[in-house]
């Protein structure tokens, strides 16, 4: 029988009480890996669909090429190198050109992106195929956000207008072939898809793009002058930062939810020491020092972590298995938190995650398990016999 | 150790602070005991034998003077220390008997020798043995709460003896028994003290207890009134 087996017994001995803590602070561990996956469901969610549909295996950008300034749009397009248009011809890349536009939908007016893409390129999932459709004037594609805001539908003509490489204004009428249903805002807000050539040739930009992506297999992409290479790492710098922020954000109610259970740990610690003065003499008087007093019930306390991650595991396995399988369902609403997410999340749980927070809870719990029982240090053992205080 | 003091107060104090005043429980105290005595402190409430008991135990220290036990000097003692000569030495009983009610009485009986490094073999084993010299090895799984108050105490006179321990210091130990149950506690104390010759040493005002002393010191007020051999009258004898 060692000190963690009669700090078990006690723990067990306190009936209720225990039982109670242990549920509280179980249910802190479910809640705490049930949010944490969600959050790591959604960055994994979001950074595999824009990897699917945007960035592949990294993107070439021109230069002159900055995604949050549309007024470097105008210079930011130039001729591709033969590294990159080898690459296209090996179809292990595929260009894109962007120009400023403005559409005029249901006689309104508005500015958003005219995007080129190969309709035979299979690097990226947009439905580009669609583009290959014949029609009188310029065949299009758009999202679902798109055409909700603009209320093109498929088979709908709208007006674009354009500024070509001089500088000369151009205007033609486009086809909506399809409409899309994507995740990934950045490729549907404010924005229309058409055919590469068919904009090189009314942009006056033969042969020229904006960016460049490469296949998710290309592995060392090379150095070429006047186009800069954006890792994996640096396109979805603003995902990971944004899932930070709702992790920072969601870490306050489980940290209430922690403190909960912690308070009442520390409570029953601290009831434990006043009701239990007798025992603690008697225990001294057998020889136990105060250290090993100390010991004993700051295992005791911990040990309720080490409870409530078993009942968790009963309940939270469980639950937590289903919830991945059926994902969460998201509002409408959701679309708006910049994520691709879809309809759903679904959570992810690794190792790293469930083993964090048990450490976490452990430790926690511990050191809180641990401050009451200083007071034991303070115990003279011949008051301790008596039940009182020293 | 056989003919030398086992215990030796010198000129032992022990002063309370209470508020303006102060309570002098233990008055210039001179005793020694020798290994094997069977010795009794009697008085009335408040005369110092709690506190006597005490410091012997080596659970609190004297204001003045000093005790000796197993040569080593209570006074001079660190907290380690003191747990230490209480782990290996002395067994204390108790009036309120001071089970840890969450364990069975196997358990209860065990704790004392946690402490001392012994196998799990070693253990059990002296921990039956004691169970044997009480009468409780049939009840070894029963918790406290499913012993009377009369098996509650042997189980903590088991507690006390499974380490045989050179001391074993009673704080009136029969206070909550019936007569029945305070004259078998006594009979297998005055058993053990002669099988195995450890030294009790009682602090009772029970004249049950009192008949069963081959030594009674009287305090009154903090000092040694009368320090006598008596002859022991076991259960069924007449006094």
């Amino acid at each position: 029988m060692t000190l963690f087996k009669l700090a078990f017994k006690n723990l067990l001995g306190a009936g209720i009480r225990t039982w109670l803590n242990v549920v509280v602070l179980s249910f802190s561990f479910v809640v705490i890996i049930w949010m944490q996956g969600l959050l790591e469901g959604m960055n994994i969610q979001s950074s595999t669909a824009v990897i699917e549909a945007e960035y592949a295996g990294g993107q070439y950008w021109h230069e002159n090429y900055d995604p949050y300034d549309p007024l470097t749009l105008q210079d930011a397009h130039g001729f591709l190198p033969d590294k990159l248009k080898s690459m296209i011809e090996k179809k292990e890349a595929t260009s894109i050109l962007i120009i400023q536009g403005t559409a005029y939908p249901q006689g309104r007016m508005m500015t958003l992106l005219i995007k080129g893409i190969s309709p035979d390129q299979k690097i990226i999932s947009l439905p580009s195929h669609f583009l290959n459709k014949e029609t009188d004037d310029i065949p299009a594609v758009i999202g679902t956000r798109m055409s909700e805001n603009t209320g093109l539908r498929i088979g709908d003509s709208v007006t674009l207008r354009w500024r070509d490489a001089n500088g000369t204004f151009d205007a033609r009428d486009a086809t909506i072939v399809q409409v899309m249903r994507t995740m990934v805002q950045s490729i549907d807000q404010g924005q229309i898809w058409v055919p590469l050539e068919k904009l090189r040739e009314l942009s006056n930009m033969e042969g020229e793009a904006t960016l460049l992506i490469v296949d998710k297999d290309t592995k060392n992409p090379p150095q070429v002058s006047g186009w800069e290479f954006k890792s994996l790492d640096f396109l979805l710098k603003d995902i990971k930062q944004l899932v930070k922020t709702k992790t920072s954000g969601s870490s306050i109610f489980y940290i209430i939810l922690l403190l909960l259970a912690m308070l009442a740990i520390f409570d029953t610690q601290v009831l434990s020491i006043f009701r239990r003065r007798k025992e603690i003499g008697t225990l001294m008087a057998m020889g136990f020092t105060r250290a090993k007093v100390i010991w004993l019930f700051t295992i005791e306390g911990a040990m309720h972590a080490v409870l409530a991650a078993l009942v968790a595991a009963l309940y939270g396995i469980p639950f937590l298995a289903w919830f991945a399988k059926t994902g969460f369902a998201l509002p409408e609403s959701a679309d708006s938190f910049g994520f691709a997410l879809g309809e759903k999340i679904f959570p992810a749980y690794s190792a790293g995650l469930v083993i964090g927070t048990t450490v976490l809870v452990l430790v926690i719990t511990t050191i809180v398990s641990f401050l009451p029982t200083r007071k034991i240090a303070k115990l003279k053992p011949t008051d301790a016999l008596r039940g009182k205080s020293s | 150790m056989e003919n030398s003091a086992l215990i030796k107060t010198q000129d032992l104090m022990k002063i309370y602070p209470m508020g303006w005043k102060k309570l002098v429980a233990l008055d210039h105290v001179n005793l020694e005991f020798k290994k094997g005595e069977f010795a009794g402190l009697v008085g009335p409430s408040g005369s110092g034998k709690t506190t006597f008991l005490n410091i012997v135990g080596s659970l609190d220290g004297p204001s003045e003077g000093d005790a000796e036990v197993m040569g080593k000097k209570v006074s001079t003692l660190s907290h380690k220390q003191a747990a230490a000569l209480r782990k290996k030495h002395i067994g204390f009983i108790f009036q309120t008997f001071n089970l840890l009610p969450v364990y069975s009485v196997y358990e209860n009986v065990e704790i004392s020798l946690l402490l001392l490094g012994m196998t799990h073999e070693e253990r059990k084993q002296k921990v039956m043995q004691a169970l044997e010299w009480v009468k409780l090895a049939d009840r070894a799984k029963s918790k406290p709460a499913q012993l009377s108050g009369g098996q509650c105490q042997r189980v903590a006179v088991a507690r006390a003896v499974v380490k045989e321990p050179a001391l074993i210091l009673a704080d009136e130990p029969t206070a909550n028994l019936d007569a029945e149950n305070s004259y078998n506690i006594l009979e297998t104390m005055v058993d053990l003290n002669e099988e195995l010759k450890t030294t009790f040493l009682f602090a009772t005002h029970d004249e049950k207890v009192i008949r069963y002393l081959r030594r009674k010191i009287t305090l009154f007020d903090g000092k040694v009134a009368k320090d006598e051999q008596t002859t022991p009258h076991r259960k069924g004898e007449n006094s």
